[in-house]
């Protein structure tokens, strides 16, 4: 037979398909979730594809093939997923994983069409969040897209939170949109004069109805809220002018207007009248936090998908490099490997790849941790409400004790009888769920968007000059730009840092950090070549800046972890993301390595895969210990003042003549003496006597201890890189670019 | 009941088309490159059939619609997350060897013997479905031996349409040289129909309809039962690839009757 000889090895065989994603996103049992996978797959790969690939994109304007799109969605059931059975959906229970998978799927291709696809889950948000039964039933069945028979047009919504400047969405707490009493009769229900103005607002040229944010601009109205307008009430709904973004463009965003009256029965979540005064169930403020700690994940994870779209367009191009050129004949290394010969070419892709997939293991895991926090925050309000605690504070005042509970629970052996029982406790599921859910959210947001946008531009540089024009294959320049605006909407980067600030400090999260630290030695010790421990080392570092900082002053006695000092707090911020995201994917890598062998696909080269992607573990676990490293130093011995060449600075400092007497008794210590002062009070040329470590030995033991730790990382690299240069790709990318 | 039809659908799975296949030799005998693991989908040819049958059902309240697939259980299970989003069938899975390489008398005998079994099946209003063809190797023999297996002698290979009247007969169009269709009555079931591409396009994804089929499909997969080919007397004397390379080229802006004139060309040059 003239066929060659299938030998066995250990090397990853093909790209990691559908199985082992589905067992590292722990989805490998929800075939509605693998149906909604394939569903927007086969959208986004073919009417998204067609519509970038024929320049649909270079248009402002929201034209009859991006409304076709959002006809497409809702045939696939993309539109549904967010419903209920009841409501018109197919799938039961929280949707935080469907909505993340739909998105990632959707951006493989274009971020645009995923964000098309969300600010219409956005839109419906408030309402599935805080709405009463009534709005619920209502906007969601009206939303729905048609069953089967049913004749009409499913209804668009829109979310306008963010405004014109002076605000600009940043500061949520402020807004000008506003409200008043236009209509109250005895006995009835009041009428309210809505007027916002949006700004950015996605979804709007084609939305049937908005939620919107506004202020009480009446002493009869408390507060803010929520209220939903729709386009057939009295006054003024104007879609308002295209925003002419330079990405996403499937997506349609603009600045609407509204001046509207409308019953107060559209203020999201009911309201309560108290001595003449109507008052919203819920601020705006409540309900956009709500909605934000959720949506902001599937904008991560589209990044993420970016990320890994990048890869095999990039091997394509990097193998076929040379191909039809003069000198590069079939069976030569130049036409078979292409630019893959080169070491350089590959390490930079093992790095965009690794990126992808700390990525997506972060957002899933968060997507996932939403999906489990859903039930149980119900019944945090539902035990809350029978104790008759209502309202933000109340509640953050009863759940303290359940913290403490919560804390004890986690210092405590497994098997004691007194963790179990506190384990069982709803109201300590919930703080500790919670606590994590308060820093993964914006983690997610944070770095999967902005280290993922710096890593869109690497992946971009890999396709040399062909990279960034219309026709590479992936689309992949406009993926790079697009990850920008990932970065920026729905809270951009420096709101998500303010928020991991705070929620990075709680006494539960950072309980369950040292668990995490703990788990990744633990691991370490049975799974070697992770990269578990040097990631321990570096959670480890990271743990004890915090502390230190949160003691520390600066050389003026200037607090250093303060709400005020971005300086401080925003950078430990990111390093905590680097951890998360290299945790995360580590943890994925075990589930596929425990589970894949229960699944004939997958273990036919589990052996392989695994390999290939705890090396990508490891290679990720080493860039982020350097982060975490650089970070931390930085913030360590940055706020103390250089000695200088002066009457403080000098008693560090040996003087030219002690050294020679001290030769006498020790001989060879001129050599270890470093800052030496002439008798004419000459110094050498630098910037003042070297700093000490001024207490922080500690630090530098942890440092000493990284640095070690990286030890075998690059063999990992090279491991990865090897594999990049062997595994099969298909012959052709399944969707036109 | 008038005009109702069970239809049996035997469809197989194969490598997604745009994957690397390359031949190997492995213990059991030639093989494809990491096939386990590649992508696979509902073999294109059977798929049609499937669409086809799903449409004449619907025309004809009181039908059944079978798919009986015959590959790794968990390969089938990875494909019906799409498939079952097309159409509204019930599965019935063997789980046996992936491949084209298997031997197409033992397939079609575990194929019967499959059908034959069926609960519910009247062997009088049955209708064999399959594909004309196969993407995974193109013997095209396993349906005709299936059908004369089950003793259905009504036999019809690249079929395009059948138009059923209402005396339960139906007309029948075969792919013929030149273009042309032959048209045959046929005076009703059982038959044997191998599809060719049939006119109907493919159904989009629908995940309510999945919904609904996997209540029965996830069941069926897992007490699937297990089938071994027997290949005794079955050699590959060579295994290779089509001679013909696929050189994908990205083409825009070009009319219809550049790209025909470029085929002509291609094929003249071949």
């Amino acid at each position: 037979m003239g066929t060659a000889v299938a030998t066995e090895v250990k090397t990853m065989l093909t790209l990691p398909g559908d199985a082992v994603r589905q067992i590292q996103w722990r989805f490998a049992d929800r075939f509605d979730l693998q149906m909604l996978v394939q569903s927007a797959r086969s959208v986004a790969r073919s009417t998204v594809a067609c519509m970038v690939a024929a320049g649909e994109r270079n248009n402002h304007e929201w034209t009859p093939a991006k409304n076709a799109m959002l006809q497409e969605f809702d045939r696939a059931g993309i539109t549904a997923a967010f419903m209920e059975p009841e409501e018109g959906g197919f799938i039961v229970g929280p949707k935080n994983l469907a909505l993340s998978l739909a998105a990632f799927e959707l951006a493989w291709v274009d971020g645009g069409a995923a964000t098309a696809s969300l600010a219409g889950f956005l839109a419906l948000a408030p309402i599935h969040e805080r709405g009463t039964a009534e709005q619920v039933l209502r906007y969601k069945s009206l939303a729905a897209p048609p069953r089967a028979g049913e004749n009409r047009k499913p209804w668009r919504g829109a979310f306008v939170l963010t405004e014109p400047i002076p605000y600009v969405g940043v500061d949520t707490g402020m807004l000008s949109g506003r409200m008043h009493v236009a209509e109250w009769k005895d006995g009835e229900e009041p009428w309210l004069q809505v007027d916002k103005r949006g700004r950015f607002i996605t979804n709007i040229a084609f939305a049937n109805f908005a939620t919107a944010a506004v202020n009480s601009d009446d002493p009869r109205i408390k507060g803010s809220c929520v209220v939903i307008l729709e386009e057939g009430d009295e006054g003024t709904f104007d879609h308002g002018t295209a925003t002419k973004k330079l990405v996403h463009q499937l997506s349609s965003t603009g600045d609407p207007i509204f001046s509207l009256k409308v019953p107060a029965s559209r203020i999201v979540g009911g309201y309560t009248v108290k001595d003449g005064v109507i008052v919203p169930n819920f601020s705006h403020a409540e309900i956009i936090e709500a909605v934000f700690r959720r949506t902001r994940v599937p904008v991560g994870l589209m990044t993420a998908a970016k990320l890994l779209s990048a890869v095999e367009p990039v091997i394509r191009y990097q193998r076929g490099r040379f191909r039809g050129a003069e000198g590069a004949k079939p069976g030569t290394v130049r036409y078979e490997h292409g630019i893959q010969q080169r070491e350089d070419a590959l390490h930079r892709l093992v790095d965009v790849w690794a990126t992808g997939e700390a990525a997506a293991s972060l957002g899933f895991a968060a997507a996932r941790l939403f999906d489990a926090l859903d039930p149980i925050e119900k019944r945090k309000n539902g035990i809350l409400q029978e104790r008759g605690i209502r309202g933000g504070r109340a509640e953050m005042k009863a759940l303290r004790e359940s913290e403490q509970r919560a804390i004890e629970m986690l210092s405590l052996r497994p098997g004691d009888a007194r963790r179990a029982e506190l384990a069982a406790d709803p109201l300590v599921d919930f703080v500790l769920k919670d606590a994590e859910a308060n820093v993964v959210c914006p983690a997610t947001k944070l770095w999967n968007t902005g280290h993922g946008a710096n890593m869109m531009r690497e992946a971009v540089s890999l396709m040399g000059g062909y990279g960034i024009t219309e026709d590479c294959p992936g689309f992949l320049a406009t993926k790079w730009m697009d990850a920008q605006l990932e970065a920026t909407y729905e809270g951009p980067e420096a709101v998500q840092r303010r928020q991991l600030s705070v929620t990075m400090t709680s006494e539960v999260f950072l309980a369950q950090f040292r668990v995490w630290t703990a788990e990744m030695r633990r691991i370490a010790s049975t799974r070697l070549g992770t990269g578990a421990c040097t990631l321990a080392s570096a959670m480890q570092m990271w743990h004890w800046t915090l502390n230190h900082l949160q003691k520390a002053t600066d050389a003026d006695g200037n607090k250093l972890y303060h709400g005020q000092r971005q300086g401080v707090t925003f950078p430990l911020a990111d390093a905590l993301c680097w951890l998360l995201a290299s945790r995360s994917q580590i943890l994925d890598v075990l589930e596929l390595e425990t589970q894949g062998g229960n699944d004939p696909v997958v273990a036919e080269g589990l052996a392989g895969t695994v390999q290939f992607l705890s090396d990508l573990c490891h290679t990720q676990a080493a860039q982020a210990a350097g982060e975490v490293q650089r970070i931390c130093a930085e913030l360590v011995f940055g706020y103390n003042r250089h000695p200088a060449w002066d009457e403080a600075g000098h008693p560090g400092c040996f003087l030219a003549s002690e050294l020679e007497e001290y030769e006498e008794t020790m001989p060879g210590i001129s050599a270890f003496a470093v800052d030496v002062l002439g008798a004419d009070g000459r110094h050498p040329q630098k910037a003042g006597p070297c700093a000490d470590c001024g207490g922080n030995s500690d630090f530098l033991r942890l440092q000493n201890k990284l640095a070690t730790c990286l030890t075998g990382s690059r063999l990992a690299k090279d491991r990865a890189a090897d594999t990049v240069s062997k595994v099969m790709i298909p012959e052709a990318l399944d969707y036109p670019a | 009941m008038a005009n109702t039809f069970h239809i049996v659908v035997c469809a197989g799975i194969a490598p997604d088309p745009l994957q690397t296949l390359e031949p190997v030799t492995t213990p059991a005998g030639p093989g494809l490159k990491n096939e386990m693991v590649l992508p696979a989908v509902l073999d294109p040819w059977a798929a049609s059939a499937l669409y086809e049958a799903a449409h004449l059902a619907a025309a004809h309240p009181g039908s059944r619609v079978w798919l009986v697939s015959l590959g790794p259980r968990a390969k089938l299970q990875q494909v019906m997350m799409t498939v079952a989003q097309k159409a509204s069938f019930e599965l019935v899975p063997v789980d046996g060897p992936i491949g084209g390489f298997t031997d197409a008398h033992a397939t079609a005998a575990a194929l019967t013997e499959t059908i034959a079994t069926l609960p519910g099946l009247d062997r009088e209003r049955l209708l064999l479905f399959g594909g004309w063809e196969s993407a995974t190797r193109g013997a095209g023999v396993t349906l005709q031996l299936a059908g004369e297996r089950l003793g259905i002698m009504d036999q019809f290979q690249g079929v395009d349409h059948i138009d059923v009247r209402e005396d339960g007969s139906f007309e029948v169009l075969e792919r013929v040289e030149g273009g042309k269709h032959q048209a045959s009555l046929c005076a009703g079931a059982p038959a044997v129909l191998g599809w060719a591409t049939g006119n109907l396009a493919e159904p989009r994804n629908n995940p309510q309809v999945g919904m609904a089929n996997m209540r029965t499909i996830l069941p069926a997969l897992q007490r699937a039962r297990s089938a071994t080919l027997d290949a005794r007397g079955l050699r590959y004397v060579q295994v290779s690839l089509p001679r013909q390379q696929r050189t994908t080229r990205v083409a825009k802006d070009m009319t219809a009757d550049a790209i025909a004139s470029e085929i002509v060309e291609w094929i003249g040059a071949e």
